[in-house]
């Protein structure tokens, strides 16, 4: 499988009055074409900064601290700033959660989609421009005559295909969606999720799969990294993850899912007690105050990365000497 | 469309009541107040038998109450009356209409100033936000707003008129030159209409410091209101996402951002547009320019009673159809507003 992301020890510093947090802390992945890859954690753990920071779009106070984004071949975080906006919405895509705030009530539908074409193709002709918009928002399942239409006049659930749609217009190679089904409701969540498989086998889309619902990872994902407070926990194929599950906290994660198989009288299980303020996370692994299976030194060492299986690997001191 | 042309009739009847109410005020403050029309258009010390000669001929002599009533009776007919004074019997509604077209000029010119220069810097500053463009223009902000409107246009007319003796400091134009043929009333419009580029570039040049006095006065308000909107839209997702789509951070800013922001900026305009008269009447009469506000204020000096009352009338209706024009240009820019 040919890269087309490597996350190397990105790091994304908040400085706060209290002083620096570190939303993301050290995070290592890689991301392959063609793949799915489900990005989960919860609410707080880092995961949309992290999308955010894919794009060096990091809002201030926040901005990338440390780290190396390759990119087909160039590191992102060297480039200037009109070379890398060069690179959204061509390159690099970003569906967002709330797609009734996500475009700009006074724009047209279409003219989203011919602005974003026009931007980085200006030679294309706005007609030819509109007609390709035409034909991929049919595509989605949506009559071209809304392309006229104005934001507010779309469901949710059209509005969201609109912007995958816009991300699809320029045949961008990486795809972020982020908590892009959060909030729909479940029977157009479902048609989404629907709507992005037979999208991701028709145009070999690349997809970072922001969610914290496992359901939908399970659903869509090849891959799945799991993130806690910043960090990331494990990272493996879906199966594996789910299967041969390494890291206490995913397995506390798997647990907590409700089931409509779930028998009368089991009890849902939770995690005990809360994900840790990133202005002073707990020393050595972060999950260790959670961790039912914590050891002496998980509360003084940072847990190394060990690839258990191959492509499964995780940063657990279940799994790593200590020694080492 | 049907229900905009309903909503447009609607309020246009409201303004009935609105002018209604104000015309009565003004009838009542006219007559408490001191001073006398006849009294203050002849020559003092004349015989009081002819005094009241004259207030009978104009019916000054009447129960209030039946003056009033006359009044109304006129009003409902679009007759504004006669005036009482310096000069008696001209037609009021003449004399508006020659002074109208001045004001007109002077407060949309006045109205473009405000718009360029109050929204363009207020977008710039949340643009750069926190820089010293930005401080400095908030503090411009709060200064100009500050300053009486007539003593910012006596600064002007000290140092362009008369230090740098870059413009004239009165009148609409030069009285050796031609006033350009009658069309819309408004100099700068007419000559251009017609061609008459000397004449243009006249009335430009006495219209320049008084434009920018009223303009500049009422900026500080939109600088304000305009930075604060923008910086709200700024944060909004549709940036985030309009910015993740790779659209050049200009267009990011002053098109889709400031679009968005300049709904409430209008309403202001609307709102300000009140003030803005209120301004045209002083700065009229330090530029001494030749319109409706020099008009009221030199008729209030001689009690004429009909000219005030006709005045106040046209301005409530200048500010009842500017309302309704925003409501109207609401519609046009969002989307979402339909009546």
């Amino acid at each position: 499988m040919e890269p087309l992301l490597q996350v190397e020890h990105l790091t994304v510093t908040y400085e706060t009055r209290q002083g620096p947090v570190r939303a993301v802390d050290d995070v290592s992945f890689t991301v392959y074409r063609g793949e799915v890859l489900g990005l989960v954690g919860e609410s707080g753990c880092g995961k949309s900064t992290l999308g955010m920071a894919l794009l060096r779009m990091v809002r201030p106070p926040g901005r990338i601290t440390s780290g190396r984004l390759i990119f087909q071949g160039r590191d992102l975080l060297q480039l200037p700033e009109n070379e890398m906006r060069k690179l959204r919405g061509r390159h690099i895509s970003m569906v967002f959660q709330d797609p009734m705030t996500s475009l700009n009530p006074l724009q047209r539908i279409g003219d989203h989609i011919v602005e974003t074409i026009r931007t980085h193709e200006p030679h294309v002709s706005k007609k030819e421009a509109w007609e390709r918009a035409a034909r991929l928002i049919q595509r989605l399942g949506i009559s071209p005559d809304r392309l006229r239409d104005y934001p507010h006049q779309l469901s949710g659930g059209m509005r969201q295909r609109i912007m995958i749609g816009i991300g699809l217009a320029l045949n961008a190679d990486l795809i972020i969606a982020d908590e892009p089904t959060t909030s729909l409701d479940v029977i157009v969540e479902a048609q989404f999720l629907d709507l992005l498989r037979e999208l991701r086998d028709e145009f070999n889309l690349t997809l970072i799969l922001i969610t914290h619902n496992i359901g939908v990872v399970a659903e869509l994902a090849d891959r799945v990294a799991v993130m806690y407070a910043g960090r990331m926990a494990e990272i493996g194929p879906v199966h594996d993850v789910f299967h041969r599950t390494l890291h206490p906290y995913t397995k506390g994660l798997l647990a907590s899912v409700p089931s409509i198989r779930l028998e009368d009288g089991l009890e849902l299980e939770t995690l005990s007690g809360a994900p840790p303020s990133l202005l002073e996370p707990p020393p050595g692994c972060r999950f260790h105050p959670r961790c039912p299976q914590a050891k002496p030194i998980c509360s003084q060492r940072v847990p190394p990365w060990k690839e258990i299986h191959p492509g499964h690997g995780t940063a657990c001191w279940l799994y790593a000497e200590e020694g080492a | 469309m049907r229900s905009l042309g309903r909503y447009l009739l609607i309020r246009t009847l409201l303004t009935i009541p609105m002018i209604f109410v104000l015309v009565t005020l003004v009838f009542i403050i006219l007559r408490v107040m001191p001073g006398d029309p006849v009294k203050s258009s002849i020559r003092p010390g004349a015989p009081q038998e002819y005094i009241n000669e004259i207030r009978h001929t104009l019916g000054l002599d009447k129960p209030l109450y039946v003056q009033y009533g006359d009044y109304l009776w006129d009003l409902l007919h679009l007759d504004l009356g006669t005036t009482l004074s310096p000069v008696r019997g001209q037609s009021v509604a003449k004399q508006i209409w020659e002074h109208f077209p001045a004001t007109l000029e002077l407060a949309l010119a006045g109205m473009l100033v405000t718009a360029i220069v109050g929204v363009g810097l207020g977008a710039y500053a949340a643009h750069h936000r926190r820089s010293l463009a930005d401080y400095s223009l908030r503090l411009y902000a709060i200064v100009i707003y500050a300053i009486p409107v007539f003593w910012l246009g006596l600064m002007f007319q000290l140092v362009f008129g008369v230090w740098l003796k870059i413009f004239p400091v009165a009148g609409r134009i030069s009285s050796l030159a031609v006033a350009p043929k009658h069309i819309t009333g408004l100099y700068t419009v007419d000559s251009l209409l017609t061609g008459n580029w000397a004449a243009f570039k006249d009335s430009m040049m006495h219209l320049a410091l008084p434009a920018l006095t009223l303009g500049l006065y009422l900026s500080g308000v939109f600088v304000r209101l305009t930075r604060s909107n923008m910086l709200q839209v700024l944060k909004m997702d549709f940036v985030t996402a309009a910015r993740a789509r790779g659209i050049p951070e200009r267009t990011v800013v002053y098109r889709h951002a400031l679009k968005n922001a300049l709904i409430p900026i209008i309403t202001m305009m609307g709102l300000q547009f009140a003030l803005l008269l209120a301004g045209a009447v002083l700065t009229e009469s330090t530029f001494s320019w030749p319109g409706l506000g020099r008009f009221l204020v030199e008729r209030i000096t001689y009690r004429d009673f009909p000219s005030i009352q006709g005045a106040v009338v046209v301005f409530a209706l200048l500010v009842a159809s500017v309302s309704l024009l925003v409501d109207i240009l609401y519609a046009l820019i969002d989307p979402r507003i339909r009546y």
